[in-house]
């Protein structure tokens, strides 16, 4: 089983350029197997969306 | 030319530089005079201002310059201390994992069910902010800049004079620093 250290890292790659093929198949299977990574992985998607909606709320909240 | 930009959408702004400057600076009444520093200095330049970059990423360049300064001459008056004492805790997350690499049980991603309706609560995004705030100086720069205020990570490299495979490792150690903060903070507890 590949490290889930390497892997989460290739996740989180993934979200700044485009992985390579082979890195894509390693990341797809390793995440078949750990729940953990899969996770992750997931995780990382809606962190990515509260990140840009909490700069919306921001800029809207104008009592700062 | 008229321009287009208007101190309504300066305002519009100045949260989230505040929240950069706060992270940067860990100093309300320094991160206030920034700020409004940086509004100042946008107004006053504002025919500079080119359309192909994005206003955010306009000011947020006048911000960082700001905050450099501030920096270089508060380093001369704070002991050096003050300034590394963060790089102790840059290097939490490689706990997460074992040193063979797989995940340390109690650090895990554990399920968050339904995560799509945290952003419903009010209470969650005061959650997301404490967690943001709380990531170390360097790491949470470049995870504000890059998640945040949706910079490319080409542009965050070049800017901060970092290498992109040390740019890879911290957005690394800030996603699952956030993430970590944010099972522990609010989906442990939410049904």
């Amino acid at each position: 089983m590949e490290r889930c250290r390497r892997i989460t890292q290739l996740v989180s790659d993934g979200l700044d350029r485009r992985l390579t093929f082979g890195e894509r198949l390693r990341v797809r299977f390793h995440l078949a197997i750990c729940s953990a990574c899969a996770n992750f992985e997931k995780q990382m998607q809606y962190i990515r969306g509260y990140s840009r909606a909490f700069l919306e709320r921001m800029s809207s909240d104008r009592d700062n | 030319m008229e321009s287009v930009i208007d101190d309504k959408l300066l305002a519009k702004e100045r949260k989230s530089l505040y929240l950069y400057a706060m992270m940067r600076l860990r100093d309300a009444d320094l991160a206030e005079d920034a700020v409004q520093d940086t509004l100042i200095a946008a107004v006053q330049a504002l025919d500079r201002f080119e359309q192909r970059s994005s206003l955010r990423t306009w000011l947020m360049a006048i911000l960082r310059n700001k905050i450099t300064d501030i920096v270089r001459s508060r380093a001369r008056e704070l002991p050096i201390g003050d300034l590394l004492d963060e790089n102790a805790s840059e290097d939490d997350v490689e706990e997460f994992f074992q040193t063979d690499g797989h995940w340390d049980g109690a650090a895990a991603p554990r399920s968050w069910g339904q995560p799509e309706y945290a952003a419903e609560r009010a209470q969650f995004w005061t959650v997301m902010e404490r967690c943001i705030e709380g990531l170390p100086l360097r790491t949470g720069e470049v995870f504000f800049l890059r998640e945040v205020v949706g910079e490319s990570i080409d542009d965050i490299c070049k800017n901060l004079g970092v290498t992109q495979t040390n740019c890879s490792v911290m957005l690394f150690r800030a996603r699952a620093r956030l993430r970590m903060c944010l099972e522990e903070k609010w989906f442990k507890g939410a049904p």
